[in-house]
């Protein structure tokens, strides 16, 4: 293969493992179909369909690939869900929904280099079974729904699409199918709901699994794009040899996003595991702002838990396996360990904070996009999220009185586990994290009995009719 | 519409926006466009395709009116209220005329710490925008114009290039306050 060269200011740092976003930013590179070709694309789809599909199933397995939209699943074993012998028709789908705060990897996938995408689509399509394959496109990303509808005609000229792709017996159509600014559409049975017509409020699980009963309630895959671009690599290296990239139970590169209070924001691939929170933020990403310290980092998406930078974790960093006293800078970031920490690793997104920044405010950001995007199916999450941003809403403003911080606690807790799907821990786990972690400089910006003191004349009335009320109840 | 409250529900309010838009119309181009996406899904799913045929009608025409919504319905034979309550799930859809050039601002975590709220008031002081009366269930403003309208949206996946904005389908990045007359310049 030709020798990579980048768009001048936009080379990757020396620590980083192109694999993925080898392409992104190339100097002389398009998303074109002519120009994949050129490099080498779809040999491993040649590769792949000359195997049976469960031996491609079974590489992915080997590879030990875990999910790269947050939840790091294992995807072989996704794909092994399907029940043998189904009679029913099998759907993949794509999950372009990219929406979790923090993350910004697929967008530079669609935009610049559709047919990795593709190619490892099919060959995840070939492997599964499926015949018909959506990729949902969050409706943001205009620009990107027509460069992937043109570059899945491209592939059907071609004949990687189509009937008899490569002159095999396998045929496989892809359809690209936009969303409407819904974040629940990247939950994956809430996607379904949404590619079926309906509103997407997520199913139960179980007993709806999408392996088992997804898309019009037939088999269906629901992969991310970062995900679906490795298995094309995989397959291309040999699962075995995919396995050697990275740490071992935590394999491959893995894209991570950083944004927020750092000399250089942007997106660095990685192997994973290979390096350490110090060397991303210091190293990579230039440090702290002049004259500023790190103060807080949340490393996998707004909805993982927030790490501050001044505290000690105690875990076994892999290989190793005695728990140890690490710094913040010494955390690796692999799936396994960001867990220990008390967060994850989740979509990838790094957001970084400085002492500038004050808490309250991060937090009353993040209850507004998560109460903004509740489905509103179950109770706990459609009040409570709402609740939670009035609640730092009032914090912000200086309204707030200290028992309101045990009030925000308590609704957090309420809403943790007792939902359909995760959305019920992702707008939770932030407020959590953020009054353990902070609760000292939160409550400094509360007063005692602050939330009760009317701010206007409606409640200046209220308070009034309150008061009388209750003498008229006192009265013998 | 016979029924009054979905008549209520639906109807789409005049804006200053509104002559920016052609009213809605079945042309011989959207049937096309429509019958061309209803063909993606198995035949006995129609439903499907209530999202495609919904951007293709706001595409051409700014927005989705009760007209539009019939007309989708009868598309994929389903009852109106399918398609209403679709479109008044979604925030990516709009039930009135926005301006003819419609601005989405990222207002989430990494943008609001690049700067967006301040990108977001520079729009709405240089354009004329009220946007006080703006809430959840109507976040469009529009100046009094009818050339631009605001909007702030939750994360548009771009964190690393805070701010961001999407001015009708194009992306705009690294967008401090201070670009923001250059922005209404290029969209007139």
């Amino acid at each position: 293969m030709a020798k990579v060269t980048y768009i001048k200011g936009k080379e990757p740092h020396k620590l980083e493992k192109r694999l993925i976003f080898r392409n992104v930013d190339r100097k002389g590179w398009d998303p074109s179909i002519s120009k994949y070709l050129s490099d080498g694309g779809y040999k491993a789809l040649r590769k792949a369909l000359r195997k049976k599909p469960a031996e491609i199933t079974d590489e992915v397995k080997r590879s030990g690939l875990r999910g790269r939209g947050g939840a790091g699943f294992p995807t072989g074993v996704k794909w092994g869900f399907i029940q043998p012998g189904n009679k029913k028709p099998v759907y993949l789908i794509c999950n372009c929904d990219e929406s979790e705060p923090g993350t910004f990897k697929d967008r530079y996938i669609v935009h610049q280099d559709p047919h990795q995408l593709i190619e490892g689509m099919v060959i995840s399509c070939f492997a599964v079974g499926a015949e018909i394959a959506y990729i949902y496109i969050r409706e943001e990303f205009p620009e990107a729904a027509r460069i992937v509808e043109n570059a899945i005609k491209e592939a059907t000229k071609e004949g990687f699409l189509g009937k008899n792709i490569c002159g095999t017996k396998f045929n496989c159509e892809f359809y690209v199918h936009r969303g409407a600014g819904a974040y629940i559409c990247g939950e994956e049975t809430g996607l379904i709901e949404s590619l079926e017509g309906k509103r997407p409020y997520p199913r139960i699980k179980p007993p709806y699994f999408p392996a088992a009963m997804g898309l019009y309630m037939c088999p269906t895959i629901v992969n991310n794009v970062e995900t679906l671009c490795h298995v094309k690599h995989i397959i291309e290296m040999g699962g075995e040899k995919y396995a050697d990239i990275g740490m071992p139970r935590n394999t491959g590169t893995r894209i991570l996003c950083v944004s927020g209070d750092v000399q250089k924001p942007g997106y660095y691939e990685v192997e994973v595991g290979k390096m350490t929170m110090g060397e991303l933020l210091n190293d990579v990403c230039g440090g702290p702002l002049k004259g500023r310290k790190f103060k807080a980092v949340i490393p996998g998406g707004s909805s993982a838990k927030i790490l501050r930078c001044s505290d000690t974790y105690n875990v076994a960093c892999p290989p190793e396996t005695e728990k140890r006293d690490i710094s913040f800078e010494e955390i690796p970031l692999d799936f396994d360990t960001m867990a220990a920490c008390g967060s994850m690793a989740g979509s990838g997104g790094v957001i970084v904070m400085d002492d500038s920044r004050r808490m309250s405010w991060v937090l009353n950001n993040i209850n507004e996009f998560y109460a903004h995007e509740s489905c509103g199916q179950c109770t706990p999450c459609r009040e409570g999220s709402t609740w939670m941003k009035k609640i730092t809403a009032r914090l912000v403003a200086g309204e707030a009185s200290p028992d309101d911080l045990d009030t925000l606690e308590s609704v957090a807790y309420q809403i943790d586990g007792r939902t359909i799907c995760a959305f019920g821990e992702a707008c939770a786990w932030p407020v959590e994290s953020m009054i353990e972690k902070f609760r000292d400089e939160l409550l400094a910006e509360t007063v005692e009995g602050n939330a009760h003191s009317p701010r206007n004349a409606e409640q200046e009335a209220q308070r009034r009719y309150l008061k009388d009320a209750v003498a008229y109840a006192d009265k013998p | 519409m016979s029924h009054s409250i979905l008549t209520e529900q639906v109807t789409s309010q005049q804006t200053s926006g509104t002559r920016h838009h052609a009213p809605f119309d079945v042309t011989e181009k959207i049937e096309q466009e429509a019958n061309l996406r209803i063909q993606q899904y198995p035949e006995d799913q129609k439903r499907s395709a209530v999202l495609p045929l919904l951007h293709i009608v706001q595409s051409e025409f700014g927005f989705i009116s009760p007209e539009a919504i019939e007309w989708v319905a009868t598309k994929l034979e389903l009852n109106p209220i399918k398609v209403e309550e679709v479109v008044t799930f979604y925030p990516g859809l709009r039930q009135h005329a926005p301006g003819k050039y419609h601005i989405r601002v990222c207002r989430t975590l990494s943008c609001a710490m690049g700067g967006s709220y301040e990108l977001m008031d520079k729009i709405c002081e240089l354009a004329g925008i009220d946007r006080s009366q703006s809430s959840h269930h109507n976040p469009v403003a529009v100046s009094p114009c009818g050339t631009w309208s605001v909007e702030f949206a939750e994360c548009l996946a771009s964190c690393g290039t805070a701010p961001v904005c999407l001015v009708n389908d194009d992306f705009h990045e690294n967008l401090p306050a201070a670009k923001a007359p250059q922005l209404l310049e290029t969209y007139r």
